[in-house]
């Protein structure tokens, strides 16, 4: 079977076969958050941000495939409220400093923030002590932003497909290293990539930066995923 | 009937916030005809005389006299707003929060490029400085949190209508930013 219906909060969706239920959404105009998923790499399921209901039961929608008559819960007031407990979890459990951040503007973290109107975390703040590692020529990582998303790890790799990036450590004390020999031959486009890649603002290029003003940058004027909701 | 009373402060903040309230413009009128200011950087005058019904702090508490002030505005405020990023999370001032404290002074006082001999000031005239730089709410209990830095005139101004009428708070997706 190659087309499939489904629905999301009751509109009537198609979907391809194989397809996830994030991406199906897009395709059919809507928006289901997400975090740790980018498009073009394999999804991780790491944050939970894009959790959907189906059949009774949560599912991260990024790595769920679509079947055929699929029942989706998508904005019901506990999804949403969930979701924006994890931002602030993410907030509290780092060290976001956002009027000192370059990424501000740019942030899927803080526009999420945004969209779900987080005026303050609801959790207390942990206050980590995580560090910052300017020993890549092109590249500063700061871990106090890190959410652990993966993106990196999965996305960035050498000519020859060896990873760049990986997790060390566990549990609430992971953070991302580097293979520092792959990491001194990104040069600017790659590094640019890598910073691109990760959401938040702990991969930062070095030399260059805060190149749009205030007001015009990414998510300035409009809500993430709002592209979706408006066409 | 009495005009209800403000009263505001800055603790460990850069009057930013403060700069903000003023950026409300001409509403500035309207905010004087519907308002009384007590203790407050804007009418300089310096003790509480009377119980307030909004306190509006910006900065977070980085010494003694940030936490004495603090709790001085809870107690004659009925309703205490946390103003900007520094009130909410610290701030710029926070930064300081994974470094120890003896580290950041000889920093300053005495291994900084410009310092020559210099000494860690230590006068009983000084407040203490704390262990790290603490958000409001974890010293006091915090009614509402405005984010920004500074937050826009809009969210002050919205927010003040909304308390002083009793409506819901109107918050438009550009008013709720963090820079
Ligand atoms: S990474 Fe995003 S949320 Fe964190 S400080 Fe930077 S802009 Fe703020
Ligand atoms: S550095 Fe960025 S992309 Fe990599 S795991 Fe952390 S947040 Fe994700
Ligand atoms: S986007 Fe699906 S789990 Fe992160």
């Amino acid at each position: 079977m190659s087309e499939m219906k489904f629905t999301i909060d009751g509109k009537e969706c198609a979907a391809k076969a194989g397809q996830t239920i994030v991406e199906a959404a897009r395709d059919n105009g809507v928006y289901i958050p997400t975090l740790c998923h980018y498009e073009g790499i394999k999804p991780a399921g790491a944050c939970r941000i894009c959790t959907v209901r189906v059949g009774g039961r949560n599912m991260a929608a990024c790595t769920t495939p679509v079947t055929n008559g699929m029942i989706v819960e998508n904005q019901t007031p506990e999804l949403e409220d969930m979701r924006k407990s994890i931002i602030e979890m993410l907030f509290v459990e780092g060290n976001h400093m956002c009027p000192v951040c370059e990424k501000s503007g740019n942030c899927e973290l803080q526009a999420l923030a945004y969209r779900y109107t987080m005026l303050a975390p609801r959790f207390p703040y942990l206050w980590p002590k995580r560090g910052v590692d300017a020993s890549i020529p092109k590249l500063y990582k700061d871990g106090n932003r890190c959410i652990q998303c993966l993106r990196c790890v999965r996305g960035v790799r050498a000519a020859d497909g060896r990873k760049v990036f990986g997790l060390v450590n566990r549990g609430g004390h992971v953070r991302i290293g580097h293979d520092a020999e792959l990491a001194n031959a990104l040069g600017d486009e790659e590094a640019q990539r890598a910073m691109d890649l990760c959401p938040v603002g702990a991969l930062i290029r070095k030399g260059v930066g805060y190149a749009v003003p205030i007001g015009k940058r990414k998510y300035d004027g409009a809500p993430i995923g709002g592209e979706l909701e408006r066409a | 009937m009495s005009k209800p009373v403000v009263a505001t402060a800055s603790l460990a903040g850069c009057f930013g916030c403060h700069m903000s309230v003023l950026d409300i413009d001409e509403r500035i009128l309207t905010l004087i005809d519907l308002v009384e200011f007590d203790k407050s950087p804007i009418d300089d005058i310096k003790t509480f005389t009377r119980q307030c019904d909004i306190g509006i702090i910006e900065g977070g508490c980085c010494n003694s006299e940030n936490v004495e002030n603090l709790r001085l505005f809870r107690k004659h405020c009925n309703i205490l707003i946390a103003l900007g990023e520094c009130a909410i999370m610290g701030g710029l001032p926070a930064m300081r929060n994974g470094i120890p404290v003896r580290e950041c002074l000889e920093e300053a006082y005495l291994n900084c490029p410009t310092v020559d001999g210099g000494i860690i000031p230590n006068d009983d005239e000084l407040p203490m400085i704390l262990d790290r730089v603490y958000p409001l709410h974890e010293i006091v209990k915090i009614d509402y949190y405005l984010p920004g830095c500074p937050p826009s005139a809009d969210l002050i101004w919205n927010a003040l209508v909304a308390l002083l009428k009793g409506t819901p708070l109107d918050l438009p997706y550009e008013v709720v930013k963090f820079d």
